[in-house]
């Protein structure tokens, strides 16, 4: 079947914010589908509240709305822009409840607009438990006994039927979002009350437990003319129990007989026929490991994380292929893009093994339980290519940045036995390493398995690693040996540790016997058709595939690795418009990423990507055969920017921003020198090692000091201490992990916080735009919500800022990109920080300013001076638009981990309001993030005394809205002073009803908690704060949030004036 | 609740366990370098696997994911020595899933054999699989490199061998000189069997079939007779059969002179014939079309075969080396039922004025997708049953 002719106008949906369970995968899928529609001619319009994708470019659709994700915003776009369909399976969850609450109000069939890629009907059957459960029945696919329940009391009458454990799962929620596996009574009260509230449409599944099978996904392509194909499958070596996006994956599946194999893709395919889907879907089986019985868990009728992974494990577009069987085309009709002679309507083959593996948040957690169930943990994740799964898991371990490039630790050293034994038991994100020191002390596999009913064969793949380091550390290391280990993808260090060798040594052992990386191609077809795919992993023993051009001027971009929280999509935003940038010029383009869920890890981004680890040996490996003319490292945060010194050494030349620039703007001494030679104050400071000398200078400069270590993004670690005490916890936290860098000790200053972004071409600078922060310092930028055109500040105090940005970056000799951070206090501006390199606003202040900063940036690295663009130089005129970037939190994702707001970054997402109006930009961007406010018009108010003052005007505005205030016994003792009819309720600790009970009532909108000072370790605080959060209610911990949200609430329109972003233009 | 379930294969598991706790403690497993020798001179050096005796044969790579036991036992793979492009082979060991008695390949071809299989029904390990049938095999080769090889220059022969001093002079004029010959006759039953069953009577030419084949058929319903390859005409129609079965098998179809003789007169009965690759090529070459042997052919389970009445595409199975010449039929004998969505190569044929209908893809599947079971459906339905 050809293109249907009457889709002329698509509205698309996006995914919004990134939170835990709808990340950077929808990004991704977004982008390609926007592409791939364009390509067939179709007229995109666009609407995701999320500014840092790459989907809400201008060059991406044809109207782009960074607009708050709701219905009636939705309708609005729909009346303006009259599409005649609507794709909303590329949005992740998000997406596609939204297309079923536009289709089941009626207001779709009114306006004479189809859900393309899916039907309501469609959705229905696979998101509704009941429906889902009958269609299974219908075409007798097994589920586990399970029961949809509006109400605790039919939860435990049905549980008592087929007994615990059992596995709660609510209905339309994110991520498994409110579910778990309860044991007893008690746990399934409490999962049970949570889930219920979390859902939609209150209904939650209460089915038999299977965790321990093994869990099987899934994915399939269906066209309108019922062709399916399964692109992948995927095994989970985790057992069923842990959510799929925090287990290890595999692909293809290993364990699995051609039998099993086949019956549950049989099973797949009979699903997604019944539910008839057209586009992409994803079935997720428990198989029971000792029989052919199975039960299949859930399916998602749209592209999703897994789909992500699924087409970077085998080259397969699924997100583009989706979008063109929307359009009406049938499989056989679309070329597969990777071999350009085959269709999509066959099968991938892979000849290589894929690991995946999470990246957890519990470093930024330290508080939150570790423990993966069901309910998905992950901000991240990274993938790993190899022809044996020894080293693709090798590989996926130090992809992970977390300061581990092996199984090898000495973390367990300690423990008893019977302490291993039980930490075996314990399922969370170190069970791994649990595992092979196991296997290191001869526990048996059955042992294992039978604690952790991981497969035997995992655990025996693991322990060939182990068994490798044994070799290592107990045998001279001969090129056989050596080869062995590389193999299996030993990094070079692990080896010399093991060893005792240095590790020059090991690498001129390797290189004197051609003991070299060779890539391969990823190319859907194991080698069976010619492809031209540029898309390659390394492997060790082998021929090598990838050649190396040099016809051109030839640049190296590095990536920055898997989503974490402080390094988010924003990266992956710069990464790939540096790329187009470069490739615009005339160079020929070389990625470097390991991340599945993004668009720079697409193959047809740069013209050629390496899927690998972010390390210095594995960056090697590329640099000895690309021999690029350069590296660019300031657009992929962190991660890029810590290969500088390395690249250096492999004499690859850092184009932009010199590495000592680089050095000396995170070199505490160099760039005082700097500040002191430009004449910009900053806070008084100095750096440490130890927790004496952290001491010694606060108490010089005076408590509260701030205390950070120092080449980190997000805040990592910082903290603001205000006693002695505080900063041995601090330092302590901070020193678990070996620190290269000293740790800096600022004098903490509290005023507005600044933020600007400029490009500068070594001599001349431009500023897109200067933003303002509404929290005062003290709360991370990233954490902050910022506003731009800075709204509060005198032209004196904007003037000072562009003086001091010129002369920063002048000084730091900077050439491409500049983050700074300042603090105005009164008319006195001082730096906080400095950073040479694309930060987390480019992205947003890029599109509400019109300015494409990122290829302004790429250009300047080539070598083009702004005036010659013919940019103006300074700070740009004002855009005609105000914007508000609101950050967007995961905290009911993590349960026990501390909410209240600080220096450290805890923020996963974010979403822009975009208007001429401030209040209506603001109110946009609260509505984004997902405060739709008033509802039940009662709020808590619990702050501590020096927050009183203002939290008594805060509370009188709230009063005239109509709110009514409940307050904690010296907050209402002092709001009534000010006339506030606040009513006093008891602490935790008092009897009922006391502050949790009102929390727990459900008739709360609001929480204000301001911690007390330093870190609050009362428990009432912390409680509330979560009790509050997994009740979904709203808490703010910062006077100023509270403030901008009554403010929003005070100009509550039901109108929006809608932009266009591709219309915003400044030149 | 789960943990208590006792597992069938603990003990089984638990041996191989010992296995190689055994070996391990007596120091390194000994691995014997072996050596794969294309026709074109290329040597791959790897590690003997299975049987340390020398082969020659064809080599031809298959790109399934799973399934390398029913791969190992297709009696198709007479005569040829199989490459597995998956890396990973033997991760779930021996199992009950044979397509025949034995493995019939000529050598075994694999980049990683797992030293400690995991399924509930794992019964050994291919190694010693191989060994106990004497078949060589090579580990630890770049299977990749070799299939792009033959990809490339097309299906090869080859040598492998566990001799560090072979004299390439001497060798190459035996390997490029190695033809399969007729192999059918070394790969069918020796004599004729029956599945006993209440439904229709199906007469199965076994050319070195698939267990699957007569499995398929007999699970739904049918009485299944098997013959050897050498039967007549004439035996087979006196058991007055509902349909006739003709197999898959190795080798190339114009190898089998005797036999077409035999299926054109099994053409010319009225009888309703189903056949299946080697079968398919056999009634093609009966009725005076021709065949051809591909470049390096199709060995897989992902292959898309579109039917050309319905234009819907199916995943099949496939394992052929030779294809029937579409540009050379009769159109007032055979028409094109199936055509591969890949590289437009014949996939099927629907005969005309006849109740015969030819598949070059296995819809036995085993290994490999399920799709087109349907198949032996329509063929029961041609013989006049109610399935």
């Amino acid at each position: 079947m050809p293109k249907n002719p009457e889709i002329k106008k698509v509205l698309v949906i996006g995914s919004g914010p990134i939170v835990i369970g709808q990340a950077a995968e929808f990004d991704y899928a977004g982008t390609q589908a926007c592409r791939s529609l364009k390509e067939e001619g179709v007229e995109v319009v666009l609407v995701n509240s999320n500014p840092a994708t790459i989907m809400t470019d201008r060059d991406i659709a044809d109207k782009v709305y960074i607009e708050p994700l709701t219905v009636k915003v939705l309708e609005q776009i729909i009346l303006k822009e009259q599409p005649d369909s609507v794709l909303p399976t590329l949005g992740g969850q998000a997406g596609l409840n939204l297309g079923m609450e536009l289709s089941e109000s009626g207001f779709l069939k009114k306006h004479g607009v189809k859900l393309i890629g899916t039907t309501a009907e469609t959705i229905f059957k696979a998101e509704d438990r009941q429906a889902f459960k009958d269609t299974m029945e219908k075409i007798k696919e097994p589920c586990a006994p399970s029961l949809v329940v509006h109400n605790v009391l039919d939860g435990i009458a049905f549980t008592n039927t087929i007994g615990y454990p059992v596995v709660l799962r609510p209905a339309y929620t994110l991520g498994g979002s409110g579910g778990g596996i309860a044991h007893n009574e008690t746990e399934l009260v409490d999962i049970l009350t949570n889930g219920l509230r979390l859902s939609r449409v209150g209904e939650v599944l209460v089915e038999r437990c299977i965790a321990g099978w093994k869990e099987i996904e899934y994915e399939v392509m269906r066209d309108a003319a019922g062709n399916c194909i399964t692109v992948c499958n995927m095994e989970n070596m985790d057992p069923v129990g842990v959510h799929t996006g925090d287990s290890i994956v595999v692909a293809p599946s290993q364990t699995l007989g051609d039998k099993e194999y086949q019956m549950l893709r049989s099973s797949a395919l009979n699903i997604i026929s019944e539910l008839n889907i057209t586009g992409g879907c994803n079935v997720q089986y428990a198989l029971n490991p000792d029989s052919f019985e199975y039960c299949v868990i859930e399916v998602n009728p749209r592209v999703s994380r897994s789909s992500a992974l699924a087409s970077k494990a085998t080259g397969y577009p699924i997100a583009k292929v989706a979008a063109k069987i929307a359009l009406g085309y049938t499989l056989d009709e679309i070329k597969n893009a990777v071999t350009g002679k085959t269709y999509a309507s066959f099968e991938p083959m892979l000849d290589y093994c894929v690991v995946k593996i999470p990246r957890l948040p519990f470093d930024k957690f330290l508080t939150a339980k570790r423990t993966l169930t069901t309910q998905m943990k992950a901000t991240g994740e990274v993938m790993s290519i190899c022809t044996n799964f020894e080293g693709a898991l090798m590989k996926a371990i130090r992809s992970l940045e977390q300061h581990v490039d092996s199984l090898v630790t000495d973390e367990y050293l300690s423990c008893s036995y019977e302490e291993l034994v039980k930490k075996l038991t314990v399922v969370d994100d170190r069970r791994i390493f649990v595992i092979a020191e196991a296997v290191r002390r001869g526990l048996a596999y059955e042992t294992i398995h039978n604690i952790t009913r991981i497969d035997l064969w995992f655990i025996d793949k693991i322990a060939i690693l182990v068994e490798m380091e044994k070799r290592l550390r107990s045998q001279p290391l001969t090129p056989e040996l050596l080869k062995e280990a590389k193999r299996i993808e030993f990094p070079d260090q692990v080896i010399a540790r093991l060893t005792g060798k240095s590790l020059d040594a090991v690498k001129e052992m390797r290189y004197e016997n051609g003991i070299v990386a060779a890539f391969k191609m990823v190319d859907t077809c194991a080698a069976e058709f010619e492809a031209s795919t540029p898309y390659y992993y390394s492997v060790y023993g082998g021929e090598n595939e990838a050649e190396a051009k040099h016809d051109r001027k030839k640049v190296l971009v590095l990536g920055s690795g898997p989503i974490r929280i402080g390094q988010g999509i924003e990266f992956d935003y710069c990464s790939v418009h540096c790329t187009w940038a470069f490739s615009r010029e005339g160079y020929e383009t070389i990625i470097v990423n390991n991340n599945p869920e993004t668009v720079s890890t697409d193959f047809d981004i740069a013209d050629k990507l390496y899927f690998e680890p972010l390390t210095p040996e594995d960056v090697q490996n590329i640099v000895d055969l690309e021999k690029p003319d350069g590296a660019v490292v300031q657009f992929g945060g962190q991660t890029a920017i810590k290969l500088t010194e390395s690249l250096r050494q492999m004499g690859v030349p850092i184009l932009g921003t010199r590495a000592e620039d680089v050095d000396a703007a995170e070199d505490r001494e160099l760039f005082d020198q700097i500040l002191e030679e430009t004449n910009i104050p900053r806070a008084a400071g100095g750096t440490v090692y130890t927790a004496a000398e952290a001491k010694q200078v606060a108490n010089t400069l005076g408590y509260p000091v701030l205390v950070r270590p120092s080449y980190v993004l997000g805040g990592q670690g910082m903290q603001i201490a205000y006693s002695d005490e505080e900063i041995e916890e601090f330092m302590e936290i901070i020193n678990r992990i070996a620190q290269d860098h000293p740790i800096l000790i600022d004098k903490y200053l509290q005023g507005k916080e600044i933020e600007v972004d400029a490009v500068c071409d070594g001599t001349d600078i431009l500023i897109p735009g200067i933003m303002e922060h509404i929290e005062r310092t003290g709360i991370h930028s990233g954490d902050s919500i910022s506003v731009y055109p800075a709204f509060t500040i005198s032209e004196n105090v904007r003037d000072t800022i562009v003086e001091y940005t010129r002369r920063l970056a002048r000084a730091l000799h900077v050439v491409g990109l500049i983050n700074i951070q300042f603090i105005a206090m009164g008319e006195e501006v001082y730096v906080i920080e400095v950073n040479p390199r694309s930060s987390r606003t480019v992205p947003y202040i890029s599109k509400v300013t019109g300015i494409p900063i990122v290829d302004l940036a790429a250009k300047v690295i080539m070598g083009n001076t702004l005036k010659e663009m013919g940019y103006s130089t300074g700070l740009a005129p004002v855009s005609e638009y105000i914007a508000v970037k609101m950050p967007v939190f995961s905290f009911e994702k993590l349960r026990g981990a501390e909410i209240s707001l600080g220096p450290e970054m805890k923020s996963t997402g974010e979403c822009l309001g975009i208007a001429k109006t401030f209040h209506e930009a603001l109110y946009k961007a609260f509505l984004g993030a997902g405060v739709h406010l008033p509802r039940h018009k009662q709020m808590i108010i619990t702050v501590k005394d020096a927050d009183k003052p203002e939290a008594a005007q805060i509370a009188k505005r709230f009063e005239a809205l109509g709110y009514k205030i409940y307050a904690t016994r010296s907050t209402a003792k002092y709001l009534q002073s000010q006339g506030v009819t606040a009513r006093r309720v008891n602490k935790i600790s008092q009897e009922s009803p006391n502050v949790l009970d009102l929390i727990l009532g459900h008739k709360i909108d609001l929480v204000i908690d301001t911690p007390t000072q330093g870190r609050d370790k009362s428990r009432d605080g912390f409680l509330i704060r979560r009790n509050a959060i997994e009740t979904g209610v709203h808490c703010l911990t910062a006077m100023d949030t509270a403030n901008a949200l009554v403010t929003s609430l005070e100009s509550v329109n039901d109108e929006f004036t809608l932009v266009d972003i591709a219309q915003v233009r400044n030149l | 609740m789960l943990q208590k379930s006792p597992r069938q294969n603990c003990y089984m598991l638990g041996s191989i366990f010992f296995f190689f706790a055994h070996t391990r403690q007596k120091g390194k497993v000994t691995s014997m370098k072996a050596f794969l020798i294309l026709e074109d001179k290329t040597v791959f050096t790897g590690v003997s696997i299975g049987a340390e005796t020398e082969v020659i044969s064809e080599i031809v790579f298959n790109t399934s994911m799973t399934g390398y036991l029913e791969i190992l036992t297709d009696p198709s793979y007479a005569g040829q020595a199989v490459v597995m492009t998956y890396p990973l082979i033997g991760n779930y060991g021996i199992t009950p899933d044979m397509e025949s008695q034995k493995p019939w390949p000529a050598g075994y071809i694999v980049r990683e054999l797992s030293r400690m299989p995991s399924n509930f029904r794992c019964q050994g390990k291919i190694q010693d699989f191989l060994k106990e049938h004497g078949i060589p095999g090579i580990a630890g080769i770049d299977t990749r490199a070799l299939t792009k090889k033959l990809r490339e220059k097309g299906t090869m022969n080859g040598m492998i061998t566990t001799n560090e001093h072979f004299d390439m002079e001497e060798i190459i004029p035996r390997i490029s000189t190695y033809t399969t010959g007729d192999v059918v006759s070394k790969v069918t039953c020796s004599r004729k069997y029956v599945l006993p069953g209440k439904g229709k009577k199906v007469a199965l030419m076994d050319f070195g079939a698939k267990d699957h084949i007569a499995a398929s058929l007999h699970q739904r319903g049918c009485e299944v007779t098997v013959y050897p390859a050498g039967t007549q005409a004439e035996e087979i129609l006196a058991e007055r059969p509902d349909g006739i079965m003709l197999s898959n098998g190795p080798g190339d179809p114009k190898e089998c002179a005797g036999i077409i003789k035999e299926i054109k007169k099994l053409y010319q009965s009225q009888v309703p014939i189903f056949a299946i690759c080697l079968g398919h090529q056999l009634m093609a070459l009966a009725t005076g079309a021709d065949t051809y042997k591909m470049k390096y052919g199709h060995r897989g389970g992902n292959h898309p075969v579109k039917d050309l009445k319905t234009g819907r595409v199916y995943i099949s199975s496939q394992n052929h080396g030779y294809v029937v010449d579409d540009k050379k039929l009769d159109p007032s004998v055979a028409r094109p039922a199936f055509v591969n969505v890949n590289d437009g190569t014949n996939e099927g044929l629907e005969y005309v004025g006849k109740q015969i209908y030819t598949v070059q893809f296995h819809p036995e599947a085993c290994p490999g997708p399920l799709d087109s079971s349907f198949l032996f459906d329509r063929f029961i339905a041609m013989m006049g049953g109610n399935q």
